[in-house]
């Protein structure tokens, strides 16, 4: 049952994906957008991750439509509309074969891999990622994995993350600020 | 031939989600690169990074494994060894979370750019704006 809403979710995913791709108004893009980052969210709830879709359904779907739509709506109408050019033959030749050499090595990926009973995760899930899951909460006594990470082994790490958004923020007011003065 | 190509399937089946990615991928490259319209290629780069996103998510999937926060049972006193099996690999999340905020981050500086030109040039389309230039 869980593997038919997955790959269901799936499907629309792609299918707004697509839908991006075809569509001229550049408006009707970002809200398609912002459709397929609340799909997003969905397919890594639905993953298991479910910290990565609470952050992704308010900052991807949320906060990057606005920014998007502030940029847009200073534009003229007929600006906001595209004419579509050629196709260039590269793109047409590379992408497929692109694609193809992808799918070539996503086969080798393994697939999800079954822990019980002694069974091998596979690389990803032994070693150092076991052990975060066996000891952390003796280390920070946090329920959460994922914010015990976060915010106690990566305290640092999140800091200068912080840093990069300031400096994201001054990068946007200086760029945006009325010259005519 | 066609058997091979009928394990092939079977095989892709068995991982969806790595094929949602390279169809993912495929069509914010295509977005990003075919295109002209600067917001448009940005709208291409949010698909092509979320994509790879996905993938990184996918890595850390186990089978019949809950999210990564644990249950009552296995905080109950400091000295437990929480099975690992029970939860979903965490790594990948926090990597992709740091991810997820700088890449709005970067959008907006982006934006704010294309914002600038736009003022200047009154033009989103980058080939008009480099003839206006000229």
């Amino acid at each position: 049952m869980m593997e038919f809403f997955e790959i269901a979710l799936l499907i629309l995913l792609i299918t707004t994906a697509v839908g991006i791709s075809r569509v001229r108004n550049l408006i009707s893009a970002v809200l398609v957008l912002a459709c397929y980052s609340f799909l997003m969210a969905a397919v890594w709830a639905q993953l298991g991750a479910v910290d990565v879709a609470f952050v992704e359904a308010v900052v991807g779907a949320g906060l990057a439509t606005v920014l998007f739509l502030l940029t847009l709506f200073r534009a003229r109408a007929q600006d906001t509309q595209i004419r579509r050019a050629r196709t260039p033959l590269v793109a047409l030749l590379g992408l497929p074969l692109l694609g193809f050499l992808l799918l070539y090595a996503a086969v080798d990926l393994p697939p999800y891999p079954d822990g019980r009973d002694g069974q091998d995760l596979g690389k990803a899930s032994t070693r150092v990622a076991a052990e975060y899951l066996q000891k952390s909460y003796q280390k920070t006594e946090t329920p959460n994995v994922v914010t015990a990470v976060l915010m106690d082994y990566r305290a640092f790490d999140t800091l200068i993350e912080t840093g990069v958004i300031f400096t994201a923020g001054i990068a946007c007011a200086l760029l945006l600020r009325d010259r005519a003065k | 031939m066609s058997e091979q190509i009928q394990v092939a399937l079977k095989e892709a089946l068995e991982r969806p989600n790595l094929v949602a990615f390279v169809v993912l991928f495929l069509c914010g490259f295509f977005v990003m690169t075919t295109n002209s319209n600067m917001i448009k290629k940005l709208i291409g780069i949010y698909l092509l990074q979320t994509s790879v996103l996905l993938l990184l998510v996918t890595i850390g999937v186990k089978q019949d494994a809950s999210v990564p926060i644990l249950i009552a049972d296995h905080t109950e006193s400091s000295e437990t060894i929480v099975p690992a099996d029970y939860y979903v690999n965490p790594l990948p999340h926090v990597l992709t979370l740091t991810a997820i905020v700088v890449q709005v981050a970067t959008l907006g500086v982006s934006l704010a750019l294309v914002a600038a030109i736009y003022r200047k040039y009154s033009s989103l389309d980058e080939n008009e704006v480099l003839q206006r230039i000229e």
